[in-house]
């Protein structure tokens, strides 16, 4: 009798199990860097995600997901940790979100080892992109090259000669600075390469009047753009050195914190607040009314990640066991991104339109960022032809 | 020549502002025996306050003060709640109760100010540059900064050689047992000491607010070269922190300035910069290490 009763026990928890089971979500690991001076970008990338996640009810291409959010504090460590435990623990075959390239360096290749599907909001480091691609690799947002090579073609198309390149050492300082030189046509008059973890840029800014060039690259992504922008024009040297850059020295955020210094500085980007395309348009609409903050391009590459995702999912009935389908699925990139024309190249990075922008003051005596012109049209990247898939 | 002169300049801005935290943490560590690995965040707090002062007001001769009380009270509040029950205790336990302390305020400020960093504006007549000697133009609030710095450096100097507190707290590095055993009350004396660097602390933040941007996770990328300095000046000695923190420096602004030339002398530009910013990042470890080697006790040891 009892045993029958607990097998009935058993039966019909099942029975209630089984339909729950059915429904459970499908969980997203989000592996970001929320803390520190970069904790912005994170910030940006995962709130953009949950907005596209919550546009569609709950859903991405139909399928319920669940986001699950850990900081890695700009720690490759501790993000190696976060990816490991998503994976053994929670199960989690599907992740995003690593912003730093440092970071992506150390835990990418741990997520792929162990046949998980890693989707990039953010980094592009140069060595994932050529030779060691991989099949269940995908990066929404661009290859760290090519971002500076149309900041070089900007710099080119704006007549200048003479340039002084800085960028912090590590991966992606490496990445701008190589790319700025690819299409840059003049000469490179000084390479300096600053920190990472640098707050005070006071040396630089004299070695930088000392060797007057025409016009000054710098890449400092978050905190540290903040600093160097900020002390670029208490040196005076906003009105001395015209200045070109890549689109994370001078984000929404950075252009806030420094204000008025900005003006008529040179930026160089695949995605701008302006741009008049409807997923865009009602990106920026649904992202102020849910934030009250202007999205930065960062917001705009975590929303195209969700989107990416959510065009792979749709084709795959909500489904990433079978990498091999999702990936497939992913690879026809079949969402509306916010940049407009989007699709993966042979390496699973962007081909898209690059733009040039400039800081201006609006009628409203707002600063903004206003989009000027094209500098680059359906740009892949300079490692896609040594990749292999 | 100009070049030199401005980077000089750059050098001693960077000494001073590494004292003031300095100061504080080195009485900290060498007087109460305490690690206090949120001394950073004492700095931040500084810099917050004044942040969102001026941006309240727009006023700097309000947010300067409020800047200071604020890590002032924090210091004391934070002495008063947690560093004294640890006095007692190793110094695992004392980091890991401070370094609890650092999460705790970079997660409250998160939650009060959010992670986008906040904007201070340098006051007016601060603004602008001037000539010095007719051969280096240097910004004016930099130089507002090395004097401030300096002024405090003299400030502690008295504070501490010649006055009442300064011979008590002198005493306590000395033999705090002792000390105590004079009928002294140590407690109050260690909270006011603690509220001294705390404030100290403040000072660096609030000055550094308008060139650096004032963000979350502020005070831990000075944190390490702070306990730089106070590792080569010589733990709990005032002017050990102020002789290291201008070593740290100048060693660190003029490795950064002038390395990259010198290797572009014995290599090709793009890998002389390279290697170049490599050792430029290590030379102030590297200097501590040296004056380890030679001088263990530090540049200017506290206790004979």
């Amino acid at each position: 009798m009892k045993l029958k009763n607990s097998i009935s026990a058993a039966v019909l928890a099942f029975l209630v199990a089984g339909p729950a089971l059915a429904q459970q979500p499908l969980k997203i690991g989000m592996v970001t860097t929320l803390s520190g001076p970069g904790g912005y970008l994170g910030q940006d990338v995962r709130d953009a995600f949950n907005l596209a996640i919550e546009l569609e009810g709950g859903k991405l291409g139909g399928a319920p997901v669940q986001l699950l959010v850990e900081d890695d504090a700009l720690k490759p460590g501790q993000a190696k940790e976060i990816a490991e435990r998503f994976m053994k623990t929670e199960k989690i075959k599907l992740l995003t979100g690593i912003i730093f390239s440092n970071v992506a360096g150390a835990t990418v290749p741990d997520i792929l080892d162990n046949g998980g599907i890693y989707v990039s909001p953010n980094a592009g480091p140069s060595n994932f992109a050529g030779k060691e691609c991989h099949k269940n690799y995908f990066v929404v947002s661009w290859q760290n090259d090519t971002l500076h090579e149309s900041a070089g073609q900007n710099a080119t198309n704006l007549g200048y000669k003479k340039a002084m390149v800085l960028a912090p050492n590590y991966q992606a300082g490496k990445d701008a600075i190589a790319g700025f030189k690819r299409f840059f046509k003049g000469d490179v008059v000084g390479e300096i390469y600053t920190r990472l973890d640098q707050t005070d840029f006071a040396a630089e800014m004299a070695q930088i009047r000392a060797a007057k060039p025409e016009v000054v690259f710098q890449f400092h992504p978050g905190g540290l753009g903040i600093a160097f922008m900020r002390q670029y024009a208490q040196a005076g040297l906003l009105t001395e050195v015209p200045m070109v850059v890549a689109a994370p020295s001078l984000d929404a955020v950075i252009l806030k914190a420094i204000g008025d210094a900005a003006l008529g500085v040179n930026i160089s980007s695949h995605w701008n607040s302006d741009f008049d395309n409807a997923s865009s348009k009602k990106f920026v609409a649904e992202f102020q009314k849910k934030y009250n903050r202007m999205p930065t391009y960062y917001a705009s590459q975590g929303y195209d990640t969700a989107l990416a995702i959510a065009a792979a999912l749709k084709a795959t009935g909500g489904k990433v066991e079978d990498t091999n389908a999702f990936s497939a699925a992913m690879r026809k990139a079949d969402f509306q991104s916010v940049r407009g024309a989007f699709k993966f190249g042979p390496n699973q990075h962007p081909i898209n339109d690059w733009y040039s922008l400039k800081v201006e003051k609006g009628a409203d005596g707002q600063l903004g960022i206003v989009t000027k012109g094209k500098v680059l049209e359906a740009h892949s990247d300079f490692y896609a032809k040594s990749c292999k898939i | 020549m100009s070049l030199l002169m401005e980077q000089a300049l750059n050098g001693v801005q960077l000494g001073v502002t590494l004292f003031l935290l300095a100061a504080g943490l080195t009485l900290i560590f060498g007087i109460m025996g305490v690690i206090n690995l949120a001394h950073g965040s004492l700095y931040m707090i500084g810099a917050y306050a004044m942040a969102a002062v001026a941006a309240k007001t727009g006023s700097f001769l309000l947010a300067f003060p409020a800047g200071l009380l604020a890590a002032g009270i924090a210091g004391v509040a934070m002495e008063y709640l947690v560093v004294r029950r640890l006095y007692a205790r190793d110094h695992l336990d004392q980091v890991l109760a401070t370094f609890g302390l650092i999460l705790f305020f970079n997660q409250l400020t998160t939650i009060l100010f959010g992670r986008q960093p906040l904007f201070v504006e340098i006051p007016d007549f601060l603004e602008g540059s001037v000539m010095i000697g007719g051969i280096v133009r240097y910004p004016v609030y930099r130089l507002a900064m090395i004097a401030v710095g300096l002024a405090t450096a003299i400030g502690l100097y008295v504070l501490i050689a010649r006055t009442r507190l300064g011979m008590l707290i002198r005493a306590g590095a000395t033999n705090r047992e002792m000390v105590r055993a004079l009928g002294v009350d140590i407690r109050l004396l260690y909270t006011l000491l603690f509220g001294v660097g705390a404030m100290l602390a403040g000072l660096a933040g609030v000055m550094a607010g308008p060139i650096l941007s004032v963000q979350v996770g502020m005070g831990e990328q000075v944190l390490i070269l702070t306990f730089v300095v106070v590792v080569i000046g010589g733990i709990g000695s005032i002017r050990g922190a102020f002789i290291g923190a201008l070593a740290v420096g100048m060693v660190d602004t003029m490795l950064r300035a002038y390395l990259p030339g010198v290797l572009r002398q014995l290599m090709a530009g793009p890998d002389a910069d390279a290697l170049a910013a490599g050792l430029s990042a290590m030379g102030v470890y590297m200097l501590m290490a040296i004056v380890l080697l030679v001088k263990p006790q530090g540049l200017a040891p506290a206790h004979g």
